[in-house]
């Protein structure tokens, strides 16, 4: 069983984790017609902004309640109605997405008694603007936590409740925040290869694929429709990717009766077969030969790749559910888990990490930990650490600043699967040094044991 | 054409060679390589042997005359190592053109390479291949080579093995032939000792020899040259004065070993570095062969301490694997390495031999493997790829250890696969490269990968999809399946115990 470290240290050095309301503004952008609306000074906005472009190279709209020091004492309702009606003015949003912020939540501000209040009393000025709140302290969760938080206030607040007459293609899906804009593509053509409608919840594919629209657009544009969400219920069925959303799957199945089935990841075989059995299943629709062809080839991708994995030490560091889908990726290949570094210990799936333990922390422990690894395995604030260790760094998760593309990567089912092989094994070809006499002499190994050439061999 | 062909005639009569010896007048001028069959051949040409055993000589230039495949698509394909200069791992052709060719400006176009590399690396050496088609038109290089030393003042061998000459195996030999008219003898060195000796027929692949030579530097042996892997060219042209030889791949450098024995009195015995006991046997011949001529006796007891030490190290090493490996079988698919000795190890720590090649074995190694193995059953001389495969699918072997040419077989029928050829990634040689070898055979046949590439699709890919369906039109029953599905496993994850 994983052994799940907890943090001792007070100085956190190179922080791994990026703050509970950016993942939940990251969910808001995945909504047509939307606007994030941290509920903080204007600061808290400005960073997250900058971050979100720094990684999607792309006009994020973000707007901020911009709380100063008298507001702060005196409450941010005003700032908060003040905000909302600008942004409904400026830019005729479909939905508003108020993720709060630590500032706001240590004072105590009733965010959803405000909005309630603003809703009521300003009912007409927001026709057709829904207004979702998600309570994101900046000091608790992460990522992972904002992004279902998110998700789970959208169906909360906009899904038609009760039980419907249920449409039957139509499935919903809720991906977790690890998937990328180009594994939310392949995921609905997938579905869609079985005749099946897919509504994704939210859907960074529309907004966040580095379209070029031919007008300024201040909201969102793409992504799933609020009418859509509305709509939820009719779903035949509930596909959740990530242990993380599956309290949005809960909500939605309380509030409207709808089953789900939570995949922990899509990444590798196994996986993969599951989920196109389940397609195959609920359509009633036999496995398109396309994607028998896609597995046949991620099978030759495995025999040609494993030759590079095995016997690899891997060091990941990254929020949960991306921390198992990295590592059960490395160790179906047959490479172990040298270290890992998560951002918290909340999480379920932490257990089922293929790890022997897990440490709770930040980049700085995940530079202790991996000297001696083949390859890191984080963002590109791992960068320094690589550079500093000799060792390789794998790109992923968020953010990815340093590299373009990172968001048409492909991860998921027999196609990401087949690429991230491929892009691990090239690492490792790409990090190759030749041989020299010192690192093979047989008495210089000897003496100095656990030396530079991993081999188990050497360890007691 | 006449010279190349006395030559061959000679490479071809190898006294030192018991199989060559075997054979009557009739049968040793037909040579010793297998005849090619037109439509069912594998393996390299003579221009490839030569270029291999000397392609590894690190600070020499490798000048090949050639339009542009013998050496484009040919080069940096194989993994010798360099503890130092690097202009061996840069390519030189002349590229002839047609227009070369039918103009005859092949030997200027030559003269020319040879004065422009001469000026823009200086190397000690050039080396120059003839290829079938400058053979052909006639291009003499031998005069060409001749000149250039003179007028540019550094050696310039000519290496005349043209590709339609023969085998890559007489390829290695003309190579050898090569070295004894024009490179070794040249250099006297100023420095030889009574500890001095040369390896024959060592790659130094992935850097094994470096597993080697620190055994010998412990018993105070100087490597004078080891011919071809890591050597320079001054080490060659002085390797007359080493006091004995070891040949480690007999069937490629047999005659130059010979040759230097009758001309430079260097008595040589033929061994490998791979698998436990023959290196113990292989460091015992050197220091016994050096004491005969004129080493201290001392050196005899040094070894078998060295021996004793370095072999309880590697075994103990070994044990360790000997719970994950015991049982698995292996099947050897190999010319290049002499088998009997690994076979010896593996078999060791419980492995199973299901079956070895001999190709390129010789008739000791083939009884050694004989009695090793109890059954001759296993022994093969050469499989074809349809025979192999299917062997491998039935399940008959847990992993092939063979070169990169049938790894492919191996992989399509889904079964664990090493490389033990030259274009291997990892060290073999000595104690320590024994135990990489079964450390590499350990994950490569543990690998998880093996359950998911043999696991058929759940819904089965192969026979017809829609047979393995439930029927597809009872919508109720397909919406049933599908909440018997959820209900049943809400959480769907691969199974991390599966895949550990």
């Amino acid at each position: 069983m994983t052994r799940i470290v907890s943090q001792t240290k007070s100085a956190s050095v190179n922080p791994l984790k990026s703050s509970q309301p950016l993942g939940a503004a990251l969910a808001f952008l995945g909504i047509d017609g939307a606007v994030p609306l941290f509920h903080g000074t204007q600061g808290c906005t400005s960073f997250a902004l900058v971050l979100f472009v720094r990684h999607f190279k792309e006009t994020i709209p973000l707007q901020t309640t911009a709380m100063d020091e008298v507001t702060t004492i005196l409450g941010g309702s005003d700032n908060l109605e003040e905000a909302i009606l600008n942004l409904k003015t400026r830019t005729k949003p479909k939905l508003i997405g108020v993720c709060t912020t630590a500032l706001v939540e240590t004072r105590g501000e009733d965010s959803a008694g405000d909005i309630a209040d603003i809703r009521l009393k300003r009912a007409e000025e927001l026709a057709g603007t829904e207004i979702v709140l998600a309570n994101t302290p900046d000091f608790s969760g992460a990522l992972e936590e904002g992004w279902a938080k998110a998700v789970t206030a959208v169906i909360e607040g906009i899904t038609r409740p009760g039980e419907r007459a249920r449409q039957s293609k139509k499935i919903a899906i809720l991906p977790g925040w690890n998937l990328t804009v180009a594994d939310i593509e392949h995921l609905r053509e997938m579905v869609e290869s079985f005749g099946l409608h897919p509504v994704i919840l939210p859907d960074l594919s529309g907004s966040l694929d580095g379209t070029v629209p031919d007008h300024w657009v201040p909201t969102t544009y793409g992504g799933t429709s609020v009418e859509g969400i509305r709509e939820l219920g009719a779903a035949e069925h509930c596909i959740a990717i990530g242990e993380h959303m599956r309290r949005p799957a809960d909500v939605l199945h309380k509030v409207t009766g709808v089953p789900y089935v939570l995949f922990e990841s899509l990444t590798g075989l196994k996986a993969a077969d599951q989920f196109v059995s389940l397609l195959s299943t609920i359509s009633g629709e036999p496995v398109p030969a396309g994607v028998c062809r896609r597995r046949a080839q991620l099978q030759d991708a495995l025999l040609d790749g494993h030759f590079h994995f095995g016997g690899k030490k891997i060091a990941i560091a990254a929020e949960p559910d991306q921390l198992y889908q990295y590592a059960t990726f490395f160790v179906g290949m047959g490479s172990e888990i040298a270290a890992a570094v998560t951002t918290t210990d909340m999480s379920e799936i932490l257990e089922k990490v293929p790890a022997e333990s897990i440490q709770i922390g930040d980049l700085g422990d995940l530079e202790t930990l991996a000297g001696g690894a083949d390859l890191l395995v984080t963002h590109s604030h791992g960068r320094q650490a690589s550079q500093r260790l000799g060792i390789p760094l794998m790109r992923v998760g968020f953010p990815v600043f340093d590299r373009l593309g990172s968001q048409h990567k492909l991860s998921i089912l027999y196609q990401g699967t087949r690429d991230l092989v491929f892009e691990v094994a090239n690492m490792f070809q790409a990090d190759r040094h030749a041989p020299t006499p010192e690192e093979l002499d047989p008495f210089r190994k000897r003496e100095t044991p656990g030396g530079p050439r991993s081999s188990p061999l050497t360890r007691p | 054409m006449t010279s190349l062909s006395a030559k061959i005639q000679d490479v071809f009569d190898e006294p030192a060679c018991d199989k060559n010896r075997g054979k009557d007048a009739k049968a040793r001028k037909e040579g010793c390589a297998r005849l090619l069959t037109p439509g069912a051949a594998a393996g390299g040409c003579a221009f490839d042997g030569a270029k291999i055993v000397l392609q590894p000589i690190t600070n020499v230039a490798h000048l090949v005359h050639a339009p542009l495949a013998c050496e484009g698509n040919s080069w940096d394909n194989r993994g010798a190592a360099s503890s130092g200069p690097t202009l061996w791992r840069t390519s030189f052709t002349t590229d002839l053109t047609e227009l070369d060719v039918v103009m005859g400006q092949g030997e200027r176009k030559l003269f020319k390479a040879i004065r422009e590399i001469k000026e823009a690396y200086a190397p000690p050496a050039v080396f120059v291949y003839s290829t079938c088609v400058t053979a052909l038109i006639g291009d003499d290089i031998g005069a060409v080579c001749k000149r250039a030393a003179e007028k540019f003042g550094l050696a310039v061998v000519p290496i005349n093995a043209p590709g339609l000459a023969g085998s890559k195996n007489l390829g290695n030999k003309l190579a050898a032939e090569a070295l004894l008219d024009h490179v070794i003898g040249t250099v006297e060195p100023d420095d030889a000792g009574p500890y001095d000796i040369n390896i024959l027929g060592e790659f130094n692949l992935s850097g094994e020899f470096w597993l080697i030579k620190p055994l010998l530097d412990r018993l105070g042996i100087r490597v004078r040259a080891c011919i071809p892997g890591d050597a320079r060219y001054i080490d060659i042209a002085s390797a007359h004065r080493a006091r004995a030889a070891m040949v480690v791949c007999s069937t490629a450098l047999i005659n130059l070993a010979r040759k230097m024995d009758e001309r430079w009195d260097i008595p040589f015995f033929e061994g490998s570095f791979y698998g436990i006991s023959d290196t113990s046997q292989a460091l015992r011949n050197v220091a016994e062969l050096l004491v005969r001529k004129g080493a201290d006796p001392e050196i005899l007891e040094c070894t078998e301490r060295l021996i004793a030490q370095e072999e309880a190290i590697a075994w103990k090493k070994l044990k360790a694997y000997r719970r994950r490996l015991q049982g698995k079988r292996v099947l050897l698919n190999t010319g290049g390495v002499k088998s009997w000795s690994v076979l010896h190890a593996l078999m060791e720590i419980g492995m199973e031999i299901v079956g070895t090649s001999v190709k390129k074995s010789t008739v000791e190694d083939k009884e050694r493997i004989k009695q090793i193995l109890k059954d001759d059953n296993h022994m093969f001389e050469q499989m074809a790829a349809r025979d192999l495969y299917t062997m491998l699918s039935e399940g008959k072997a847990d992993i092939m250890l063979s070169g990169g040419r049938t790894q492919f077989v191996a992989l399509k029928a889904k079964t664990p696969w090493l490389d033990i050829n030259q274009e291997r990634q990892h060290p073999y040689a000595g104690y320590d490269g024994m135990v990489e070898l079964v450390r590499q055979i350990d994950l490569a046949i543990h690998n998880p990968i093996w359950s998911q590439v043999r696991e058929r699709a759940p819904w089965d890919c192969e026979h017809g999809v829609k047979n393995q369906q439930p029927s597809t039109k009872n919508e109720t029953a397909t919406v049933h399946a599908a909440q018997e599905f959820a209900g049943t496993t809400p959480t769907i994850s691969a199974s991390v115990e599966e895949i550990r």
